[in-house]
């Protein structure tokens, strides 16, 4: 198997608090993988490890075929990350942006040109090409931070709640764009709060207390709670914690 | 009548955020503002809360104008407002005190209001809010919101950043305080979130789309509409896309929704023309829309002239 | 009231529980006050001068030897005649020159009065004015004893005698006297306004500004319920500088503590209300740190006569630094402090401080919307 994501008894520990408890799993090469958790249940923690912004206090992960402990920066290099906080410099332009992304990644500048001709093309945004991206709306902006994350054709693209606040029609296009990603064979590993987004995913993982308590596609994982869909599934694993975190 | 909103409009700029925007809200009643970020609802809110002057239009809350009579109103509404607007570096206790002692009133006399909620807090009444889980804020801001007793409730955007568990706890919340008799008007992104309220507004651009019961909205839903999944998602909703010239398809949950408007495919056309194209493990059947399929088709295809 | 004191305890619960506001309040005016009365202090030992005495009679050396052992002067060259001044200053040999009259004993004895040129280099203008002010404190203090000795039951100076008194009641020159007022004004400001200011921006950032508008707390009661605790620990504040002041630097205090207490009391609230002022427009944090720091720290630092006498600025800067309080408020202090004057010296001073304290709170109640923009 062709493993771009591969963790084994990975650990984080804040003093006395394990916010992140001996995780194993393994991502394949063009999967979607649903990362869901509570709030407080660790995935924020886990995802850092994997993006080599935090050190591990125990175990290991590889990324991309890199040891996120020993090898950050080469892990950094095959990574896209987009976050629902931050994404994009709003005071500059769509194509300032998108300059700058190609250019922090490496890009030489005829490749940054040809991709910008692209994205923009791709993403039916030319006309807004140079105005600032403060002033695009919500969805077109998303839409756009994912394009620049796939820029530098990273392996492996991490979205945490990329969704979040955007209306249903553009919600159905991001996923569009997630799919068309997954197909050309980038991984893909996502947080999300709607439970709905958890369906369209290859495999999901639930986060509970630091631990991965449950690991499987959506179908297998309804059948084995016997839950008509994922939000019951992710109600009935974390509900026990979550009331006293 | 608890609100009434007539022809409100404001503008940033050149900016329109809320445009001539009209609803109003029976007593005791759960209404749901339901659209995107940068629908206007904040706007909204904050005009109804008396944050605000409108550019043009009224408003009035449980009777008082939200303009002139903004001093009296501010007694009898409780506000929630979108970001979490508690103070992170006081505790739990003080941050509720804090709160009752500004608007007047006495923990103990409101208690049963919040009894249900703050229950949950108490174990960690010691603990700054700002240690507190994103789910446990919003439950701690709700106390905050409710400790006068308001006749009013306004909660912008209560679920944001919440896990679907603290969520689904906090609407359970909300529905136990409706039998209270307060009114309370709430805002989500959460499409989903709609079928828990009495009424709603689809509101999107500055503009609502449509006001109506959960029920109604989705059974005034026009088209024939199928759930759909074979084994690999990603070409299906792009063939069915194909189907006809005007059939959408986009993903929904664990299956495809597919609208083909004008109803000219029955299922067995579509299942053939699926089988044609390769597909395996297909099913489909008709299905009922959800408030999230009103909104999409009222997104794409304007108001409802019905 | 229970509103109103809700309010002022949980202001007081943030300030402590939030460590580097405690240091900023509580470090920064005691290491400012060590700083410049340590390290920064301008005072000038053994500077070179140059002296012309035709006289070297009685009195000429007697006021030599008087400045020479001071020990502020040393004698770099005597000069034979005023020939010899222009080369001494152009090699840069001599900082100060003394140029006594031809029978300077005589003139003094017989006609009561003498004259004498102090010549400065004035391309360091701080060094020569310090220099020259040295200089004239101790030809004041000679000054002194020659009255005493020619006429010891006449009180005060006799006729004829023109007596300085700018530096009278700074004899030994010490630079503290000058650094402990301004620190004072510079804490006070630093931690009223900007502290005030920072943290009703703070509010708005967390957004429990909305919240406290949709109470029933009327605008007066946030600013004053934010106010308060900073006034009372300003005021801490000064105590605590006061105190550094006399019991490391040997400050005097000559006046009436109530007078300073109230003084210092009336300038807080200008502070105070220039910080509600600027959070009235600032909406972050970080825009009142700057508005705070450039608008307000800067000038009272450079232009109030803290660090640079404003007699040597440029007319356009000595307008400006009018406007300032803390240009106001430094004379009060010294007043108060060194040379013990009361209020009938000082109403001028604290008239203008009152008016500002005044418009400034119009200002901002004005500015201060019961409503979101």
């Amino acid at each position: 198997m062709d493993y771009v994501i591969q963790t084994e008894q990975l650990t984080k520990r804040f003093g006395t608090f394990t916010a992140v408890n001996a995780i194993s799993f393994a991502v394949t090469r063009g999967e979607v993988f649903g990362f869901l958790g509570a709030n407080g249940a660790g995935k924020t923690t886990a995802l850092k490890m994997l993006t080599g912004l935090l050190t591990p206090s125990s175990g290991r992960a590889t990324v991309a075929g890199f040891d996120v402990w020993r090898q950050p920066e080469a892990v950094k290099r095959r990574i896209g990350y987009m976050s629902q906080r931050f994404s994009l410099y709003e005071d500059l332009t769509v194509r300032e942006n998108i300059r700058l992304y190609g250019g922090i990644y490496g890009l030489k500048r005829a490749a940054i040109r040809v991709k910008t001709a692209d994205l923009l093309e791709r993403l039916d945004i030319g006309a807004y090409a140079d105005q600032l991206v403060a002033g695009l709306p919500l969805g077109w902006r998303q839409k756009l931070a994912f394009s620049v994350a796939l820029l530098h054709e990273p392996r492996i693209v991490f979205l945490d709640e990329p969704t979040s606040g955007v209306d249903p029609l553009t919600r159905r296009q991001f996923w569009d764009l997630i799919y068309e990603a997954a197909h050309a064979g980038v991984t893909l590993m996502i947080t999300t709060h709607y439970m709905d987004e958890a369906e369209y995913c290859d495999r999901v993982s639930i986060m509970v207390d630091g631990k991965i308590e449950a690991l499987d596609t959506p179908r297998n994982m309804k059948a084995a709670f016997g839950a008509e869909d994922m939000d019951e599934v992710f109600r009935l694993l974390a509900r026990a914690t979550a009331t006293n975190d | 009548m608890s609100i009434s909103v007539q022809n409100i409009s404001k503008s940033y700029g050149p900016v329109q955020a809320v445009k001539a925007v009209s609803f109003e809200v029976l007593e005791g009643e759960i209404f749901g503002l339901i659209g995107p970020d940068g629908a206007g609802k904040t706007t909204l809110f904050r005009i109804l809360a008396s944050l605000l002057l409108p550019d043009a239009g009224q408003a009035r809350v449980d009777g008082l104008d939200v303009v002139q009579d903004y001093k009296a109103l501010r007694r009898r509404i409780g506000y929630m407002p979108g970001r979490f607007s508690l103070y992170q570096d006081l505790s739990v206790e003080e941050n509720l005190g804090f709160f009752a002692n500004v608007f007047g009133a006495h923990i103990r006399d409101n208690y049963d209001l919040i009894r249900d909620i703050y229950v949950q807090l108490e174990p960690f009444s010691d603990r700054r809010a700002g240690a507190l889980s994103g789910g446990m804020k919003q439950k701690l801001a709700l106390c905050c919101a409710l400790i006068h007793r308001p006749r009013v409730l306004f909660l912008d955007e209560p679920g944001t950043g919440v896990d679907p568990v603290s969520r689904k706890e906090f609407w359970d919340m909300l529905r136990r305080l409706r039998a209270s008799g307060i009114t309370i008007l709430v805002s989500t992104a959460y499409m989903d979130e709609a079928a828990l309220c009495d009424r709603v507004a689809l509101i999107q651009k500055g503009e609502i789309l449509a006001i109506d019961t959960p029920r109604g909205l989705t059974a005034a839903y026009r088209h024939p509409l199928f759930a759909v999944r074979s084994d690999d998602m990603y070409r299906l909703i792009r063939d069915l896309r194909d189907l006809t010239p005007d059939a959408d398809c986009y993903a929904f949950g664990e299956y495809a929704h597919l609208v083909v408007p004008g109803g000219g495919s029955p299922s067995a056309a579509i299942l053939q023309y699926l089988e044609a194209r390769g597909h395996t493990g297909v099913e489909l059947l008709p299905v009922q829309a959800t408030v999230e399929d009103s909104f999409i088709d009222l997104m794409k295809n304007g108001v409802w002239t019905t | 009231m229970n509103r109103f004191f809700a309010f002022v305890i949980k202001e007081f619960r943030h300030i402590y529980r939030d460590r580097r506001t405690m240091l900023i309040l509580f470090g920064m005016p005691v290491i400012q006050v060590l700083l410049f009365g340590f390290v920064l202090t301008n005072e000038i030992k053994n500077a070179a001068i140059a002296i012309l005495d035709p006289s070297k009679d009685e009195a000429s050396l007697r006021l030599t030897s008087k400045l020479l052992s001071s020990g502020y002067f040393r004698l770099e060259r005597s000069l034979a005649s005023a020939d010899a001044l222009e080369p001494a200053f152009r090699q840069g040999k001599i900082k100060l020159a003394l140029v006594f009259p031809p029978g300077f004993s005589h003139t003094l004895r017989h006609d009561g009065t003498a004259q004498l040129q102090l010549i400065g280099d004035a391309s360091d203008p701080n060094t020569a004015t310090t220099l020259i002010n040295y200089a004239n404190a101790i030809i004041l203090d000679f000054q002194r004893e020659q009255v005493a000795l020619s006429n010891p039951n006449a009180p005060g100076a006799p006729p004829g005698i023109r007596v300085e008194t700018r530096m009278r009641y700074n004899p030994e020159q010490k630079a503290v006297f000058n650094f402990v007022p301004g620190v004072m004004t510079l804490i006070l400001m630093l931690v009223s306004a900007m502290m005030t200011s920072i943290t009703l921006a703070r509010e708005k950032e967390l957004g429990t500004m909305e919240v406290l508008l949709v109470s029933p707390l009327q605008p007066l009661q946030i600013l004053l319920g934010k106010t308060a605790p900073y006034l009372a620990l300003s005021f801490l504040n000064t105590v605590l500088v006061v105190a550094l002041g006399m019991l490391v630097f040997g400050m005097p205090m000559r006046g009436s503590f109530l007078l300073l207490g109230l003084e210092c009391l009336l300038y807080m609230f200008v502070a105070l209300s220039l910080g509600i002022f600027i959070s009235t427009r600032a909406k972050t944090q970080m825009v009142a740190m700057f508005a705070s720091a450039l608008g307000l720290m800067m000038p009272t630092i450079l232009l109030s006569g803290f660090l640079f006498p404003r007699e040597s600025m440029p007319l356009l800067l000595q307008i400006i630094s009018v406007l300032f309080p803390a240009t106001w408020f430094i004379p009060i202090i010294k007043g108060v402090m060194i040379k013990g004057v009361g209020l009938e010296y000082l109403w001028k001073e604290t008239l203008v401080l009152a008016l500002m304290a005044l418009g400034f709170i119009g200002l901002s109640l004005r500015n201060f919307k019961n409503r979101l923009e």
